[in-house]
């Protein structure tokens, strides 16, 4: 990397939600950096705000106050249509909860991003299926998106986020409705994603053995950032965590 | 997202709610169904009127009693008695001082015509010979009745084809009597089959000498028109003023005003007016019925477009996360709305056209109107384009709705 100026840098992020009585503070006096290539991995106790740091992150969402720098640019800056366009190229989000369309068919829902894409619709079904072979549901091309099960939705949706290049990958908890079994596939398929294919990966888990995948874990309580190390025995893609 | 995309899918959701579709337009389907139904109806309305104008013949000025109606529910013209025997004779007298070529006076009044136990309610008219002579037609057999008869008030009838079949079943007509308010007529003539000429049909007509007619017949000694020919159809419009000035002094009306007239005077030019006129009418009448329910039917569309939009709140987030505009949302609704309506339009067109269709079968048929039935293309493109800019005006709401949606918020919502 030539610059200094690191992928994602934030000051001071604070996030309420609600107002008067009812106010939570989600996130507050949260500093780092992420350097690009990087894979970190964000724990913490369900409610502590991993998904709220997360969905700022991926623009999906704006900070009550401080600020985001993503590529040296503060976010308030970038205009609506900008930040569409950021969602759609250059990040890719896995969701917790999937959110796939469900009276889709797997391709439909991996040709979704590819839509609002400036990519030519001749070539829309060639990277669909190649995504989807690259999470290994060939044989699930055509089957709505309902049928399938909570292991192949999860891969669905991560070829959904693969599907346009992007070079930030967000996943929030993609293990956590998964078996052990499906749930190794997806962290060897997101390990890759880092070690072989040099995407940012930012991972939410509250497991320990997942989150040991990244070279690096933040770890928050109540909304504040009370640790952020470096991992020091980070496991290989293939490593089996399930015991 | 390109164009062709947006309308994919919104085709594709349209499908997805089909029934919901459906009743969604059918307030924009009724809206230019009444269009396409109405404008077809003014339009044969008018095109039957125009053929039974331009029947009578351009040379054709008719003299009525009372002023020119001011509108189709001005009926004064019924209800005067202003056009004598003595008008008729001084039009006769001087017919080739005026330019005319015939004179013809007219007393009609729908009677029942009784042959043994047959019946028929016949369209009786009091005239003279000349009267055919207007119309263009010959009895087929026998005779129509003499000036001589006319005077001589006889007891003579010439009569339409239905009159004969229905009368005279199985028999001979000529030469028989028939009974008409107790009167015996004798048969002299009886006319081919004609239909409709000008504006009666001649198969249901009943021919009788006028002062036979007012005598015994219809109790009044006035006319309900007289009917002139002119020797030349360029001399008509100069011919109608000369004749009001004729009735004029006839009349003993000094002044030169319209509204102390008690005639007027119409020519085949004017008829062609007052069908324009009828027409106007009809037509925002149509308006005026066709925005109601247009408009009706664009709330309607609003309702459901908004119902549509919270309910795939989710899709609406999901689509933003992935790289959807603001734009493109919107875009997608508003394309689903005008689809919607447009289609409802399309259906509307059709079932109007069928609509108008059936009815110009039945009209014809049943009422023995020439009737045709035509398709009103302006209507149909006019209500085609209302029909998309309905839904074009009555989605914004819904797409804005959509479109200010937090994608976060939105993948929330349960
Ligand atoms: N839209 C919202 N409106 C109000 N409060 C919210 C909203 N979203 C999150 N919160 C609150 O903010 C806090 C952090 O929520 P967040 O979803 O970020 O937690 P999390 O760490 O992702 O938890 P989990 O592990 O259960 O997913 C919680 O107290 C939550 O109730
Ligand atoms: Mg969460």
């Amino acid at each position: 990397m030539k610059t200094k100026e690191p992928l994602i840098r934030l000051e001071n992020l604070k996030k309420v939600y609600g107002e008067g009585d009812s106010q939570t503070t989600a996130l507050l006096d949260v500093d780092f950096s992420i350097n690009e290539g990087e894979f970190v991995a964000i724990m913490g106790a369900s409610g502590s705000g991993k998904s709220t740091l997360l969905h700022i992150l991926g623009f999906l969402d704006k900070q009550t106050s401080g600020i985001y720098y993503y590529g040296g640019k503060n976010n308030l800056h970038f205009s609506e249509p900008q930040l569409a366009a950021l969602r759609n190229k250059e990040l890719g989000f896995v969701f917790q909860a999937f959110h796939l369309l469900p009276k889709a068919t797997v391709l439909e829902n991996v040709l979704l991003p590819l839509a609002y894409s400036d990519e030519p619709e001749s070539q829309w079904e060639r990277l669909a299926r190649e995504a989807i072979s690259a999470v290994d549901l060939n044989h699930r091309v055509d089957h709505l998106a309902v049928s399938l099960s909570g292991g192949e939705k999860q891969r669905v949706a991560i070829a959904r986020a693969l599907v346009n290049n992007p070079s930030v990958i967000f996943a929030d908890e993609p293990t956590g409705n998964l078996d052990s079994v499906s749930g190794k596939k997806v962290m060897e398929i997101i390990h890759k994603l880092n070690s072989l294919y040099k995407r940012t990966v930012i991972l939410i888990t509250h497991e320990t053995s997942t989150a040991e995948h990244a070279e690096r874990i933040i770890k928050i309580k109540d909304g504040r950032v009370v640790s952020d190390e470096a991992v020091k025995n980070r496991r290989a893609a293939e490593d089996d965590y399930s015991k | 997202m390109t164009l062709k995309q947006t309308f994919k899918i919104a085709a594709k959701s349209i499908l997805a709610y089909r029934s919901r579709s459906l009743l969604t337009i059918l307030g924009i389907v009724i809206g230019i169904a009444s269009i396409i139904l109405v404008t077809s109806i003014s339009a044969g309305a008018a095109d039957l009127i125009l053929k039974q104008v331009r029947a009578l013949g351009g040379k054709t000025m008719v003299i009525q009693p009372g002023q020119d109606p001011k509108g189709p529910g001005d009926f004064s013209e019924l209800f005067t008695d202003s056009i004598k025997e003595k008008d008729y004779f001084f039009l006769n007298k001087e017919k080739k001082a005026l330019d005319l070529l015939t004179v013809a006076p007219v007393i009609l009044e729908t009677l029942s015509v009784q042959k043994d136990n047959n019946f028929y309610r016949a369209n009786v008219i009091g005239t003279t010979e000349e009267m055919p002579q207007i119309l263009d037609v010959a009895p087929e057999s026998g005779f129509i009745f003499s000036e001589e008869d006319v005077k001589a008030k006889a007891s003579y009838a010439v009569i339409g084809d239905e009159v004969r079949q229905k009368l005279f079943p199985d028999s001979e007509a000529l030469g028989q009597k028939i009974k008409i308010k107790g009167k015996n007529f004798k048969v002299i003539g009886v006319f081919p089959k004609k239909g409709q000429v000008g504006f009666l049909n001649l198969d249901e007509v009943i021919f009788v000498p006028y002062t036979t007619g007012m005598s015994y017949l219809f109790g009044r000694n006035y006319f309900n028109e007289i009917i002139l020919e002119a020797r030349d159809e360029k001399l008509v419009p100069s011919l109608a003023e000369d004749l009001k000035g004729v009735m004029r002094s006839l009349h003993d009306i000094k002044t030169i005003d319209p509204d102390k007239d008690d005639f007027h005077i119409s020519t085949q030019q004017e008829a062609l007016e007052r069908v324009g006129m009828i027409t106007d009418i009809l037509t925002a009448l149509l308006l005026a019925v066709a925005a109601i329910s247009l408009v009706v039917g664009g709330i309607g569309i609003m309702n459901i477009m908004l119902v549509s939009v919270t309910e795939r709140t989710k899709e609406i987030g999901l689509r933003k996360a992935l790289g959807a505009t603001n734009s493109d949302i919107s875009l997608q609704f508003l394309i689903e709305a005008v689809l919607l309506t447009s289609a409802g339009g399309l259906v509307g067109i059709l079932m109007g056209g069928g609509l108008s269709f059936l009815l110009s079968v039945i009209l014809s048929f049943f009422l023995k109107l020439e009737w045709q039935f035509i398709f009103p293309y302006t209507g149909a493109v006019v209500g085609f384009v209302v029909s998309a800019g309905i839904g074009l005006l009555f989605g914004i709401y819904p797409a804005r709705q959509a479109a200010a949606k937090n994608p976060i918020e939105a993948l929330r919502y349960e």
